[in-house]
């Protein structure tokens, strides 16, 4: 049974971790999470990224946010990284395992999953 | 949508963007019914604005003119043979209540679905809000409140991955009957 007191637990274990989150984020990832993002998925996938995100420690690296409807709803669930000083990558079609790969090769190796992209979409 | 707790998602982002700082979402199964109440304390709608909402072409968005959100709801509430209602206050008392019901044994009632998960997009979505969840059945009740959880989390923001994975879990625990 989940209690209140594992979130002082947890609180406790952040005590020293808190300020070092603010201002290092160099990644955005950004999901769209409107209607037409959500009918098409984008729950699953947002709940992929901020869990990878964690699990492999890249919480410095990168920050998790939602946004509303991007514009090209037939491309949902639609996500989004923008990095300082780099060209905005768009990843379309998103499912959970896909948001995976992205975590691993993207945020942290740093090298973009062409074929989910939506240049890769178009084409 | 799939499951009621996709809509919950959906709409409760109205009340966000209706600047709420509180958001009281709840699920009542009593009598055959099942009952969603999304209620915030967000700026409200004007009158007239409140009387073209559930039209499909009446929308905020700027990215196109067509707004399903609200005529999903109510889709899903009458095709179960319930019903949406929405009262909207602007000014003195703002905020904005949706109401849906649902016959609970109804063929094309849709499930309730993931509402962790839902309740945990919400919150790392605005973490400067607050969220009362209720979700009541025959079976006992799962409740959630951001409003108690910074009172212990103190300074730490509700949008920490663990804070969250708490989230998910929590609303994962059956049904309880303590009150």
């Amino acid at each position: 049974m989940k209690t209140l007191a594992e979130l002082q637990a947890i609180r406790d274990s952040m005590k020293d971790k808190v300020s070092l989150r603010e201002g290092m984020s160099g990644m955005r990832v950004v999901v769209g999470m409107a209607t037409c993002g959500i009918a098409a998925g984008a729950r699953p996938v947002l709940s992929a990224f901020v869990e990878e995100v964690s699990n492999q420690g890249l919480g410095d690296k990168a920050t998790v946010t939602q946004t509303g409807c991007i514009g090209i709803c037939q491309y949902e669930p639609v996500v989004e990284i923008f990095e300082a000083g780099k060209e905005k990558v768009t990843y379309v079609k998103m499912t959970a395992d896909k948001a995976r790969r992205v975590v691993e090769e993207h945020i942290k190796n740093g090298k973009v999953v062409t074929e989910y992209t939506i240049g890769a979409a178009q084409n | 949508m799939k499951e009621l707790s996709l809509n919950i998602l959906d709409i409760a982002k109205n009340s966000v963007k209706a600047e709420a700082t509180r958001i009281d979402i709840s699920i009542i199964e009593e009598n055959g019914v099942r009952t969603l109440t999304i209620a915030d304390d967000g700026c409200g709608m004007s009158p007239e604005f409140l009387s073209r909402v559930t039209d499909p072409f009446t929308t905020t968005r700027t990215t196109r003119p067509v707004g399903m959100g609200l005529p999903l709801l109510k889709l899903a509430a009458e095709q179960a043979e319930g019903d949406m209602t929405i009262r909207s206050q602007q000014g003195e008392g703002h905020g904005t209540t949706v109401t849906a019901t649902f016959r609970i044994d109804h063929l094309d009632c849709v499930p309730v679905g993931d509402v962790a998960s839902t309740m945990a997009a919400l919150i790392q979505g605005s973490p400067e809000i607050d969220f009362v969840f209720t979700y009541r059945t025959a079976a006992g009740e799962k409740f959630l409140s951001t409003i108690e959880m910074r009172e212990i989390l103190g300074d730490v923001p509700l949008d920490t991955p663990e804070v969250l994975m708490w989230v998910t879990e929590s609303l994962n625990e059956p049904f309880t009957n303590e009150t």
